[in-house]
This record gives structure tokens, C-alpha cells and sequence, in this order.
């Protein structure tokens, strides 16, 4: 655990000696007030609450987070410092879990930052923070299987490129797959458990309870184990692939 | 203690390691000889188990690789090819990392860090990103992190690979002045590194141990060991010196004049050959006896196989 922490130090100062965290969390920022404003009308529906800021959060990490995921392994097979890594006494799972907890940490911290949106909301209003808190929690752990996801994507490949490819494709899919198009192209081929087993793979779906203030066990669940099932094959990943 | 049988790797078809078997003791400094491709990396990678092996069994202080990687990997340190690190870290927080991550805590971390930085003379360039060194003091960083740890292995993939003759020879000083019951590995291209540094040369072509024994022995394979090199200041009668006891073969280099007399097996050529040239009262002005050429040596026997 003590070298997770130690990991977990290294990259999380890493994302700011790079300007990677700066970059991410000015444009995480700018668009989700961009998004909730514009476009989901938070002034003009006349509502204390966050919820166009809230859904619009999926959209926004499905491009935002395999960009910042996609160095995390990449970049180490690229240079090498994977072999010095994996020779230190260290074991791939506390290199990956101290990797996967410094991004989610500055994806936590961007989540933070957009603050004034909630002091606005209680200014202008009496929104039930309760609820808020709970979106807040919701969104931080959709953030999370988003940042499995591509921290698997990135140990698949060398390029950066095709990791930040892959994951927002992979990504792509797991947002969509409860939606009537990604539905209607299987309904005629799949028995209708897996068709249901599909729909309730759908971030959409999971989150939009928890947008609305519900924290129940079987969303923050569903994501904890996408986030663990994830994590796991990108560790797998990496002892097949480390030595290419 | 390290202790090899049969170790084997391959990538795909391809046998990069084939049935490698040796020991090493403390105290052992060892280089590791053979063109590139040969395995030597491949076999660096199993030994810190950064590869796992398709076949064999490697043991080290009677632990076995990879299943106690961990606590192996806790008394190596090593220096992988192309000494990587992380490029945004300056030397000084990557050192800090390491050393953290080997256990290393407070006071003591501070004074290992304080002294592998002069130890390696990194003074000057603690406070810039490592991408921004030049070559050298990148490799620097990276022996600076395999010893801040006080390893009882070392693994060294080509320390002085694209350092300057001044460094490498600092390389070699901070490899002799370790102490001496420590097991050293270290794998180069350079064959007067292996003599300088080395009380052990193995050969590796083809993933195959060629030659496992001291340098010493190396060089008496070559053609060159106790040959006697003439040369003459102006020209001479030599064919005598062909028909001497002990001599083998005799060589002329035509171009620069040159005479090397090959002899047999265990003679000592050079009293024969000088009371000749001392009772012909021939013009000579250099004559000595070689010390055996390693790359003769090595490039017989790394190429055997091709011929």
C-alpha cells in the first residue's frame, strides 16, 4: 500500500510538472459552465438545482478522460521507464491502482473546482445540497470507469494516439449502449437477456439516477466493479505487452 | 547467489535465450559479451524479472524468479538499456522516488541520495527535467538509481554506452570501487571493458553460452596471446625467423612492414627470438610480445556459427 502511495505521488506531481493537469482541468472548466449555461439552461428553466451541469458531465468525460489516460501507460513503454518500474520492488497492481488514484484525484479536483456553480445555485436559490453532494459523487465515480477504461486503452498500445482512439471509442459504447441506436442494431441478432444485459451496461443509465441525488448501491456498485473489471484487464494487458 | 539452469526465452519462433545454465557468487564481476541480439538483454530482463522465461529456472539467494520477484527485486538494482527515466522529474525528485520506493526513509534517504549524487557527480544538474540532459548525465541518473539502494546484485545493461572516454572511465572506477562481495553484472559491447572491470567474461551468441571463464582466459584463446611483434627499421633478412623453435606461423604485414610470429602452444617466444635477432645483428627497433586480441577472439567466436 505504502508504494501505492508512493506512485500515486509521483504521478500525480507528474500531471502537474506536465501541463496536462492545467490543460484539463481550464478546459473541464470552461466546459462544463459553457455546457450548463448555453446549453442546458440553468438560468433560463428558473430551477435551483445542477442538473443541466450534471448531464452533461458523460459527454464531456467521454473526450476529456482517455486524453488524460492515454499517457499513463503509453508513455512508459514508449520510453522504457516501464522495465524500471516493473524492476523495482513493485507490483503491477499498486503501480496501476497508485496511476489510476493520481488521475482520479485530478479529476476529483477539477470536479471541486467548479464550486462557484454550486454557490451560485444556493445564492440564487434553495437547491437541496444533499442531492448536489450526491451528483458530485455520482460524477466523480463515472469519471472513474471512464478513467479505467483508458488507462486500459493506453497499456494497449505504444501510441498515444491510438490509446486516446481506442478508449473514446470503448468509452463511446459504454455511454450509448442503453440508448434505442446502439439497441435497435443488436435487437434483431440478440436473445433478449443479453439485450437487457447490454442496456444495464449503459453509464447513461447508472448516472442519471445519481444526477438526480440517488445514490443507490447497485449504480455506485455497477461503477466500482467497472472501475475493478477494468483496472484488471489493463494489468493483464500489461504482462503480455510489457515486453514488445 | 545466483543460480541459472536451462534457461530459455523465446518471442514467437524466435529463441532469444537457449538453454543458458551458469552461477554467479558474491564477489563475481561479470560481463556479458556478444553482438547485438545475442540475449544478453533478454537474460538481464529475466534475472530482475522484468521477463518471465519460457523455460528454466533461475534462483537468487535461494529465492525463486519470478515467483519472489518482490523480494528479489528488493536487493537488485539495476540499469536498463538506454538508462530510462522519467523525463519530467529532475534528477534530484526521481532519486527521491526511487529511494522512497526501496524503503529508504528521513535522515538516511537524504544522506544515500547525498552521496550516489557525488558519487556520480550529478552537482549541477539536480534542479533540470531529466529529458533536458545531455546523454551522459542521463545515464548517470540511471547508475545513480541503481546503487542508491546499496543493492547486493548489480545490472548493468551497457552503463557506458554513448559516454565520452572521461566518463566512461568514471563508470568503471565506481564499478571497481564497490565492495567486493557484491555480484555484478554488466553488459557491453566495449571488449577492454570486460578486462578492465571484469573477473569474469561470458560470451552470448545466438541466445547460447559461448565462453564462461575469467578475461585472462579469453585472451589466451586469441591467435595474438604471446605472439611476438617485430619491427624492422630497415629491411631485413627474416626468413630465419620462420624455421625458429616454436614458432608456429609468421605473419608480414606488408603495408606497414610489421612481423608477428605465432607460437606453438605454451612457448615463450620472445628469449628465442631475441638472442636470434641479437646474434644476426638485425636492424630492429620495436619488438615486444602481444597480450592477445579479445575482438580477434570474440569475433571467432561470435561468428563460427555464420561461417
Amino acid at each position: 500500500m505504502n508504494n501505492t502511495l508512493i506512485i500515486f505521488k509521483r504521478e500525480f506531481s507528474s500531471f502537474f510538472a506536465t501541463p496536462v493537469a492545467y490543460v484539463f482541468i481550464a478546459i473541464f472548466l470552461i466546459l462544463s459552465g459553457v455546457f450548463a449555461f448555453n446549453i442546458g439552461g440553468l438560468y433560463e428553466r428558473g430551477q435551483a438545482d445542477l442538473i443541466p451541469f450534471f448531464n452533461f458531465h458523460p459527454w464531456l468525460y467521454l473526450f476529456l478522460v482517455p486524453a488524460m489516460a492515454m499517457r499513463t501507460w503509453s508513455e512508459e513503454r514508449k520510453s522504457g521507464s516501464i522495465e524500471l518500474l516493473m524492476t523495482l520492488p513493485v507490483t503491477i497492481w499498486e503501480a496501476m491502482l497508485g496511476k489510476f488514484l493520481a488521475a482520479w484525484a485530478v479529476l476529483g479536483l477539477s470536479l471541486a473546482l467548479t464550486f462557484p456553480l454550486w454557490l451560485t445555485v444556493n445564492y440564487l436559490g434553495n437547491p437541496d445540497n444533499g442531492i448536489i453532494v450526491a451528483a458530485y459523487i455520482g460524477s466523480w465515480l463515472m469519471a472513474g470507469a471512464f478513467l479505467a477504461i483508458g488507462l486500459c486503452m493506453s497499456a494497449m498500445s505504444k501510441s498515444q494516439v491510438v490509446a486516446f482512439i481506442l478508449a473514446v471509442v470503448l468509452c463511446f459504447l459504454f455511454v450509448l449502449s442503453g440508448s434505442d441506436m446502439v439497441l435497435d442494431a443488436f435487437k434483431a441478432w440478440l436473445p433478449p437477456v443479453l439485450l437487457d444485459t447490454l442496456a444495464s451496461f449503459s453509464f447513461l443509465t447508472h448516472f442519471q439516477a445519481m444526477a438526480k441525488g440517488v445514490l443507490s448501491l447497485s449504480d455506485v456498485g455497477y461503477f466500482l466493479i467497472v472501475i475493478g473489471v477494468w483496472l484488471y484487464a489493463g494489468l493483464r494487458v500489461i504482462e503480455q505487452k510489457k515486453a514488445e | 547467489m545466483i543460480s541459472v539452469k536451462n534457461l530459455s526465452m523465446s518471442f514467437g519462433d524466435f529463441k532469444a535465450v537457449d538453454n543458458l545454465s551458469f552461477d554467479i557468487k558474491p564477489g563475481d564481476i561479470v560481463g556479458f559479451l556478444g553482438p547485438n541480439g545475442a540475449g544478453k538483454s533478454t537474460t538481464m530482463k529475466m534475472l530482475t524479472g522484468f521477463l518471465n522465461p519460457t523455460a528454466g529456472e533461475i534462483r537468487i539467494f535461494e529465492m525463486p524468479m519470478p515467483e519472489s520477484a518482490t523480494a528479489i527485486q528488493k536487493q537488485i538494482g539495476y540499469l536498463p538499456e538506454g538508462a530510462p527515466a522519467y523525463g519530467d522529474m529532475t534528477p534530484l525528485q526521481f532519486l527521491n522516488f526511487i529511494a522512497e520506493i526501496r524503503g529508504l526513509k528521513g535522515e538516511n534517504k537524504k544522506q544515500r541520495i547525498k552521496e550516489v549524487i557525488e558519487q556520480v557527480e550529478l552537482g549541477d544538474m539536480l534542479d533540470r527535467p531529466i529529458e533536458n540532459l545531455s546523454k551522459g548525465f542521463k545515464r548517470r541518473v540511471g547508475l545513480a538509481q541503481a546503487i542508491i539502494h546499496d543493492p547486493d546484485i548489480l545490472i548493468l545493461d551497457e552503463p557506458t554506452d554513448g559516454l565520452d572516454p572521461n566518463q566512461k572511465h568514471q563508470v568503471r572506477e565506481l564499478i571497481q570501487n564497490l565492495s567486493k562481495d557484491k555480484i555484478v553484472i554488466i553488459s557491453t559491447h566495449i571488449l577492454e571493458e570486460v578486462s578492465a572491470v571484469c573477473n569474469r567474461a561470458m560470451i552470448i551468441a545466438g541466445g547460447k553460452m559461448l565462453f564462461d571463464a575469467s578475461p585472462e582466459e579469453l585472451v589466451k584463446r586469441s591467435k595474438y596471446y604471446k605472439a611476438v611483434g617485430i619491427h624492422f627499421s630497415k629491411l631485413a633478412d627474416i626468413s630465419g625467423l620462420a624455421e625458429l623453435e616454436g614458432v608456429a606461423e609468421m605473419e608480414v604485414d606488408s603495408q606497414s612492414g610489421k612481423v608477428t610470429l605465432f607460437p606453438d602452444k605454451d612457448v615463450d617466444l620472445l628469449p628465442v627470438v631475441a638472442d636470434y635477432i641479437q646474434q644476426r645483428n638485425l636492424p630492429v627497433d620495436t619488438l615486444y610480445t602481444e597480450q592477445g586480441r579479445m575482438d580477434d577472439v570474440f569475433r571467432m567466436m561470435t561468428t563460427e556459427g555464420a561461417l
